[in-house]
C-alpha cells in the first residue's frame, strides 16, 4: 500500500509519533500511531473520502484539520458525527464511513 | 461557580505570553484552550522567524513554542486543556465545556480573548471535493502529524501562508505543481517567494482556479487567467493533474466570543476584516475585557506574542499587582518591540492603523 507518511524530514528529522497500533476502517485493518488524529492515520493510508452528505450524497474529506468545519465526521466505535481530525487513535478502534447524519438506519454506505 | 482573577481564552502565542506576564506579576491566571496541547498555531511553524534582532529572529516557531510552554509551567498559571469556552456573559463569566462533557462556569475579574483566526475559504465548482483543503490544515498534517495530504499540490494564494506552506510541502517531499495568485503581484515577502521559485515552482499571478474536477476526490484543477479587472479571460483555461488544492486565501479574526460580549467592532481589510476595537492596552470597549493576537487583527506569531504580553501587563496593573509606573515601564519596552516588528511596507501600514485605533480618537469607529 502506498504510504503518505513523511518518514524523513530535513528539519524535523525521523518520524517519532506514538506507539504503532492497528485500527479497522470499514472492515479493513490499517496501521496507525496511538494518539495521532484518526484523520491523519486515514490519510496516511491513502483514504480520502470520510463521509457522504445527507441530501446530495456528495463525498467529503478533511478540510480544516482543526475541528472547525465538520467535513471529516465519521462513525467511531458506533458513535456518529465524530470529528476525526481532532479525535486521537486508540488501538482497535472501529471506524466507518458516515452517510448523512449517521443515524443507525443509514449506517452502511 | 469557580472564580479566578484573570481568565485567558486561547493558549496560542498571544494567550501564553499574556499568562506568563500576568502570573509573573502575581496574578491568579487560568489559561483555557480547546486543544489537547497548548501552543495554538505555533507548533506548525517550522520555518525561522525574522524581524527584530532581540525578537526570536532566526528561531523556528516550534522552538519558540517550547520556550513559552516552559515559561508557562514555571510561572504558576493554571492551564485548562480540552476546554471549549462556549459563552461569555454579563459579568464576564465564562461557560466552558470540558472534555466534551462537563460544563463549568467560571467567574473571572478580567478576561483576555486570544482565540486566533479562522481560514478564509474560496468557493468554486468542485471546491467540496475531498482534497480541497485549507493551508492551515495542510500545515498541521504535514508538520505536526507527518502525513502528506496528497502528492501533487496546487497552491492558491501567494501571501506568506501560501508561500511558506508551499515550501514546507516541498521539504516534506510533495510536488507543488503551481502556485496561483489572483492579484497581479505576489502578496507575501520576497524572501519566501524566491525560496519557492528557486525550487522550480511556477508562480502564476493574475491566475485563479476556475474549477476542481474529480469524482469524489480532486483529480484535476482548471486554471484561468484574469484580466486587469479580475475577470476571467475566455480561452485561457488550462488543466493540471493534481490531487490536492490548497487554499491560502487569508485569515479572519475568530471573533464569535467578542461579538457575544457585545464590544464595538471595526472593519479593517489589512487586518483581515471585522475585529474588535481596542486601545493601547489591548482593552476593548468593554472594561476588563482584553484581546490580543490574531483576534486583534491578523499579523504574525511574533506580534501576537508582544500583544499578549501587553495585555498581560495591563491586566496585572488593573488588578493592582503592578504600580502604574512599573506597568508603564514594561509597556514601553513591549510597544517598542512591537513597532520594530511592524516595519517594511506591510508593517508600516499596520503600525499606523494600530496607533490610530489606540490613540486616534475613533477614526476607525463604525
Ligand atoms: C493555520 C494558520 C497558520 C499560520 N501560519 C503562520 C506562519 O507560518 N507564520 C506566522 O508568522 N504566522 C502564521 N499564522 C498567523 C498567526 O497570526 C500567528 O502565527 C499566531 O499563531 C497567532 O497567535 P494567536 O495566539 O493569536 O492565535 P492561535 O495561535 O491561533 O491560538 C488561538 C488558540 O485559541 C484556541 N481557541 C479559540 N477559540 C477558543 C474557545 N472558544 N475556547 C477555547 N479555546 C479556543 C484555539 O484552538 C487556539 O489554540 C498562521 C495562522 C493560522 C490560522
Ligand atoms: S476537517 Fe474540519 S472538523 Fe475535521
Amino acid at each position: 500500500m502506498e504510504t503518505y507518511r513523511i518518514l524523513q524530514h530535513p528539519i524535523l528529522g525521523e518520524i517519532q509519533q506514538g506507539k504503532p497500533v492497528e485500527i479497522e476502517v470499514d472492515g479493513k485493518t490499517i496501521s496507525a500511531f496511538e494518539g495521532e488524529p484518526i484523520a491523519a492515520a486515514l490519510l496516511a493510508a491513502g483514504i480520502r473520502v470520510f463521509r457522504y452528505t445527507t441530501k446530495r450524497h456528495e463525498a467529503r474529506g478533511v478540510f480544516c484539520a482543526i475541528g472547525r468545519c465538520t467535513d471529516c465526521m465519521m462513525i467511531v466505535d458506533g458513535i456518529p458525527n465524530v470529528r476525526t481530525c481532532i479525535t486521537p487513535v486508540k488501538a482497535g478502534m472501529k471506524i466507518q464511513t458516515q452517510v448523512g447524519l449517521g443515524k443507525p438506519q443509514e449506517m452502511q454506505p | 461557580m469557580r472564580e479566578t482573577e484573570f481568565a485567558i481564552v486561547g493558549a496560542g502565542p498571544a494567550g501564553l505570553s499574556a499568562a506568563i506576564e500576568a502570573a509573573r506579576a502575581g496574578v491568579q491566571v487560568t489559561l483555557i484552550d480547546e486543544n489537547e496541547k497548548p501552543g495554538g498555531q505555533l507548533f506548525k511553524q517550522i520555518h525561522k522567524f525574522f524581524g527584530s534582532k532581540e525578537h526570536y529572529a532566526g528561531v523556528r516557531g516550534i522552538d519558540i513554542g517550547y520556550q513559552l510552554l516552559d515559561e508557562v509551567e514555571k510561572c504558576g498559571a493554571e492551564v485548562m486543556l480540552n476546554s471549549v469556552v462556549w459563552g461569555i456573559f454579563e459579568n464576564l463569566d465564562l461557560g466552558i465545556i470540558q472534555n466534551g462533557k462537563r460544563n463549568l462556569h467560571l467567574q473571572p475579574k478580567k478576561v483576555l480573548l486570544a482565540t486566533g483566526a479562522v481560514e478564509n475559504a474560496l468557493a468554486f465548482p468542485g471546491w467540496t471535493l475531498a482534497g480541497v483543503m485549507g493551508a492551515g490544515a495542510i500545515q498541521t498534517l504535514v508538520n505536526v502529524h507527518r502525513v502528506l495530504p496528497g502528492k501533487r499540490i496546487l497552491m492558491v494564494g501567494s501571501g506568506n501562508v501560501g508561500l511558506i506552506v508551499s515550501y514546507q510541502l516541498l521539504q516534506a517531499g510533495a510536488e507543488v505543481v503551481a502556485l496561483v495568485e489572483a492579484a497581479p503581484r505576489i502578496g507575501g515577502y520576497a524572501v519566501h517567494a524566491s525560496k519557492v521559485a528557486r525550487r522550480g515552482v511556477p508562480i502564476l499571478v493574475s491566475t485563479t482556479v476556475k474549477e476542481a474536477l474529480g469524482k469524489e476526490t480532486v483529480e484535476q484543477a482548471v486554471l484561468v487567467s484574469l484580466d486587469e479587472n479580475w475577470k476571467p479571460i475566455p480561452g485561457s483555461e488550462r488543466t493540471l493533474d493534481v490531487d490536492v488544492i490548497c487554499l491560502a486565501c487569508g485569515l479572519s479574526p475568530l471573533a464569535e466570543l467578542a461579538w457575544m460580549a457585545g464590544v464595538d467592532f471595526t472593519y479593517i481589510p489589512q487586518f483581515g476584516g471585522w475585529m474588535p476595537l481596542h486601545n493601547e492596552n489591548m482593552e476593548t470597549t468593554r472594561s476588563g475585557l482584553y484581546i490580543a493576537g490574531d483576534l486583534a487583527g491578523i499579523e504574525e506569531a511574533s506580534t501576537a506574542i508582544e500583544e499578549g504580553r501587553l495585555a498581560g501587563v495591563a491586566a496585572a496593573e488593573s488588578l493592582g499587582y503592578l504600580s502604574p509606573a512599573a506597568a508603564e515601564e514594561q509597556k514601553t519596552v513591549i510597544r517598542k518591540r512591537l513597532n520594530q516588528l511592524r516595519e517594511g511596507p506591510f508593517g508600516e501600514a499596520r503600525k499606523e492603523i494600530k496607533e490610530q485605533l489606540a490613540f486616534g480618537g475613533g477614526k476607525w469607529r463604525y
